[in-house]
């Protein structure tokens, strides 16, 4: 590297719309942190942004394979936004697995920077490259930048009081500074949150801002990086914005859930990826009277959740697909004794351990049917992290209101992507009715089993109200008294009672909405996380003047009354998932529409661009 | 919160529910028991909850005037966990069986009895699966012959007592269902017990298992054979009081009388902190054959899960204030567009 006094003559600022950005590297590199730092620093900055985290299941997995690469892509804008981007712009590759791994995705002539010290023969053997691609030229395509990261940070830490092997772990900040300057981004914010992080470490918190300034003043110092971009503050509707991901929506959603119904929230769960960071959320938030319970098992959860939902809780257990598998018997107890119950399903790759940090949506034929017996209750499935918020909500409400378990569907990429979210007004958000019972309500006495004649619910009489003892069970019920009953009659009613209850709800929902060009012949149907990107495909087709429309489902059972309205007004409905095709099933058998499905399982999101070209060929189909 | 406490009879605790099992069955004198000791313990009825799961035992909520709720099978414990952490002014009582406790719910039982829930659990031991008609259970001696052991079980028994200690539970105790006196000695410590209290009793299945407990229940067996575990005093038992216990090298064993000193006689204390001795006097016996102990084995005090987790509820608010979810979105900072 050249020592001559860093000039700034001729650096130029060229202004970008939008970019998107994906930092790749060892999963010990770091990357995801780098990427989330990069992202509050863009939202405080006033950008529109969506993000994609992807990382191994391994906590470790071997160093310098394709296997342990970690990646965060972030798509930042001046625009609404509604995906964390299709190609990358900028590659940041931190040795050559990571540049192997991603460097398909990599838009043309898009920008490359590499960390030239991981380029040695022996990791470039390891990602499965038999020539060193920096020479090979599978690189020509792209603008390549080879920053000697290994040799920064040596040097940044030079006079700290980090020393061998652990210098290097603050290699990540050289890129997230080098990044900062290309795009214009103060340190300061990143440097507080160092400080603050770090607390307790100083000369760690003091080693990660000299790499971080070391990373920044190389793009001073180097021409190459003369020429920078900035995106410019996003036109956002008016408000007061954060920036959460799922998990954090869903969480916050739960605990305003309880407050909206005036109960105390019972979360109960047991370790999962991708699930687990809504019970270390709520686990902060004990001053909102929030019981976390952390089970010595899956069952358990869901056990104890039913259990402080007999007390007059707002209980939710939440977890992941082989997780919603062992809660199903428990789930079944609460359809039985119809108490009020969320289960939160955050969904993963399966069967079985699956892919446990990739998303899918194939959890949807178990929601709504993977239990024994007649066992129906409402399910719905959240679109973006601030959809999970109002979602939570909207769960809790149907559950208090119905006396029904719900399931609540996010995904792994919902549940760790994050967006700004415009706050709202707390006086705006839902009251929520709950049948909380004090008084004896039929002139027999107190009978646990007589309905709310608009709803169907059950009272809610919980253990401490004097004068309304009563006993309720998994086995079937007599109508009324809530007694046990073989009777085969009554067993036929309560059947049909059930459905019906649930079915009931329709008309107490939202109705689907349709958007893009409704007078179309075709509607592009979707649920849970394809929102963003069947929502930015409709849009460019219709900017490109083809005439299509879409409607995203929230409640996937019942669904809203005026759907088979909807659906009938097209010629033809369009269905992607994020599976081999379930929800197309259930409008197939519901509304005997031939619905087309675009779907695919491999462990990534759609992007806006692929369902373009799936949904623009289906319609000529 | 209640008008009561009343001067409640046994009838108060009666459900208009026909109690439906075998005539014979030991359930009933149990039933009765419960019955009478809830009248006698001071506390109003609509706090108290029986929680159970599947098998015989678990249909006594359907029978008691309290509030119930009869669950899935093994799985008592954790939904109690959730009714006595969301309510800790419940008295919270498991009726449970051999099955439904060890086999397929011992997952939940040894955890609940670790964190120390306040929960009261009955666990009816009648050595045989009831309701399903007759298979062995876990607490089956080895060689039993069933339905699903034509040529004997090859399993070994689960020694109740043992494995509630080994779970380091609070409270552990041991009772007859004929003994009527002993039951309601060991509810009412149960009672008292803040936290978790585990106690086996040995009920009689006269249709599967009949005469299983006849060591300890016959003329001659219940002099013989009875170790009677009373705190503060020495273990001596027999028919003609001939026979005691000592510790040696930690070790339970039993000696004659006569060739020891008196004073050799271990004197039974409920409340040591290690479990080790009461654990030892859980391995005189592997199964109600020959002397076993009965009465309360460990009776300790330590911090409640209910407590801890009220506790770090209160802290919270006291730190924090009162949650406010205007707050609460705020928690990772914002900005403004205008």
């Amino acid at each position: 590297m050249d020592n001559k006094e860093p000039s700034l003559e001729n650096k130029t600022v060229e202004s970008i719309p939008a970019v998107t950005i994906r930092f790749a590297g060892d999963s010990g590199d770091g990357m995801q942190l780098v990427g989330t730092r990069f992202t509050d620093t863009s939202a405080l900055f006033g950008n529109d942004l969506a993000t994609l985290p992807s990382f191994p299941a391994e906590i470790r997995a071997p160093q310098g394979t394709i296997a342990g690469v970690s990646s965060f892509q972030v798509q930042i804008a001046d625009f609404d936004i509604l995906t964390p981007g299709d190609n990358p712009d900028v590659l940041v590759a931190m040795n050559p697995a990571a540049l192997k791994a991603h460097l398909d995705d990599l838009a043309p002539n898009g920008m490359l920077i590499l960390n030239e010290d991981a380029f040695e023969e022996k990791n470039i053997q390891k990602a499965g490259y038999k020539t060193d691609p920096r020479t090979s030229g599978e690189l020509d395509a792209y603008r390549v930048f080879q920053v000697p990261m290994e040799k920064l940070t040596k040097e940044a830490l030079e006079d700290t009081e980090i020393t061998g092997r652990a210098v290097l772990r603050s290699k990540n900040m050289i890129a997230l500074g080098l990044i900062s300057w290309v795009f214009n981004r103060p340190l300061e914010d990143t440097e507080n949150w160092i400080n603050d992080k770090f607390k307790k470490l100083p000369e760690v918190a003091d080693a990660n801002i000299k790499a971080l300034k070391v990373g920044y003043n190389f793009g001073i110092t180097v021409e190459a990086f003369h020429h920078t971009y900035v995106v410019d503050k996003a036109k956002l509707p008016e408000g007061e914005y954060t920036n959460i991901n799922g998990n954090i929506g869903l969480s916050w959603g739960l605990i305003a859930g309880a407050r909206q119904a005036g109960l105390e929230l019972f979360y109960a769960s047991y370790p999962i990826t991708p699930a687990s960071d809504i019970l270390h959320e709520l686990s902060k938030h004990k001053n909102f009277d929030t019981i976390t319970f952390q089970a010595e098992d899956e069952i358990a959860a869901a056990a104890s959740a039913v259990g402080a939902s007999f007390t007059g809780k707002l209980a939710v257990t939440g977890t992941s697909g082989p997780g919603l598998a062992l809660k199903s018997e428990t789930i079944s107890l609460a359809v039985s004794t119809e108490l009020p119950l969320v289960v939160v399903n955050v969904q993963r790759g399966g069967p079985s351990t699956g892919l446990p940090t990739k998303p899918e949506q194939s959890d949807l034929m178990f929601a709504l049917y993977g239990r024994h017996g007649e066992s129906p209750l409402p399910v719905l499935a959240v679109r973006s992290p601030s959809h999970a918020f109002t979602t939570a909500i909207e769960a809790a409400r149907v559950a208090l209101k119905y006396m029904t378990p719900v399931i609540l569907l996010s995904d792994n990429y919902v549940a760790t992507g994050s967006e700004p979210w415009k706050l709202p007004a707390i006086g705006d958000l839902p009251t929520i009715e709950n049948n909380l019972t004090t008084t004896i309500n039929t002139e027999e006495g107190f009978l646990p089993y007589h309905r709310n004649v608009e709803t169907f619910a059950r009272p809610w009489a919980v253990p401490g109200t004097p004068g309304l003892e009563h006993r309720i069970g998994g086995l079937e019920k007599e109508e009324g008294t809530g007694n046990v009953s073989y009777e085969s009659a009554n067993h036929q009613y309560m059947t049909d009672m059930r459905a019906w209850k649930i079915a009931n709800i329709a008309n107490d929902i939202e109705p689907l909405e349709v958007t893009g060009d409704e007078k179309a012949d075709v509607l592009v149907l979707g649920w849970g996380s394809t929102y963003g990107s069947i929502t930015q495909a409709v849009n460019r087709l219709n900017e490109k003047g083809i005439k299509v429309a879409s409607a995203h489902l929230t409640f996937l059972n019942p669904f809203p009354d005026n759907t088979g309205d909807v659906l009938s007004n097209y010629k033809k409905v369009i269905i992607p998932e994020l599976n081999t095709g379930q929800l197309i099933k259930l409008v197939r058998e519901r509304y005997l529409i031939d619905a087309i499905g675009i779907n695919k399982v491999n462990a990534e999101p759609f992007t806006a661009q692929e369902l373009y070209d799936e949904i623009e060929e289906r319609i000529n189909e | 919160m209640s008008k009561v406490p009343i001067n409640y009879k046994r009838k108060d605790f009666q459900s208009d529910q026909e109690v439906k099992w075998c005539p014979g069955c030991g359930d009933y004198t149990l039933l009765a028991s419960v019955q009478s000791f809830m009248a006698e313990m001071g506390i109003s009825k609509e706090k108290i909850v029986f929680v159970s799961g599947i098998g015989c035992a678990a249909r006594f909520p359907y029978y008691m005037n309290t509030y119930g709720l009869h669950s899935i099978h093994g799985r008592a414990p954790a939904v109690a966990t959730g009714v006595s952490v969301s309510n800790p002014e419940l008295s919270v009582w498991i009726v449970s069986g051999d099955g439904d406790s060890l086999s397929i719910g011992g997952n939940h039982l040894i955890h609940a009895l670790r964190k120390n829930v306040n929960l009261k659990i009955l666990m009816f031991n009648n050595q045989i699966y009831g309701l399903t008609k007759g298979q062995y259970s876990p607490t089956s001696e080895e060689g039993k012959k069933t339905k699903s052991s034509p040529f004997g079980s090859v399993e070994m028994p689960f020694n109740p007592m043992s494995v509630a200690l080994g779970a380091e539970a609070s409270f552990v105790a041991r009772s007859i269902d004929m003994d009527r006196d002993l039951t309601a000695h060991v509810l009412e410590e149960a009672s008292k017990h803040k936290g978790s209290a585990f106690i086996e009793i040995y009920q009689n299945c006269n249709v599967f298992n009949d005469h299983a407990f006849e060591q300890l229940t016959s003329k001659e067996g219940r002099v013989a054979n009875r170790i009677n575990l009373v705190h503060g005093e020495k273990v001596i038992f027999g028919a003609e009081d001939e026979l005691a216990v000592t510790i040696e090298n930690g070790e339970a064993k039993i000696v004659k009388r006569a060739d020891i000193d008196d004073s050799q006689i271990y004197v039974h204390d409920t409340t040591k902190k290690n479990p080790s001795v009461a654990f030892s006097l859980s391995r005189l016996s592997h199964g109600p054959y020959g002397p076993t102990p009965v009465g309360v084995f460990r009776q300790v005090e330590r911090e409640t899960y209910n407590e801890d987790v009220i506790g770090q509820i209160e802290s919270a608010k006291e730190a924090k204030g009162d949650g406010k979810i205007e707050q609460l979105i705020r928690s990772l900072g914002t900005w403004d567009v205008n």
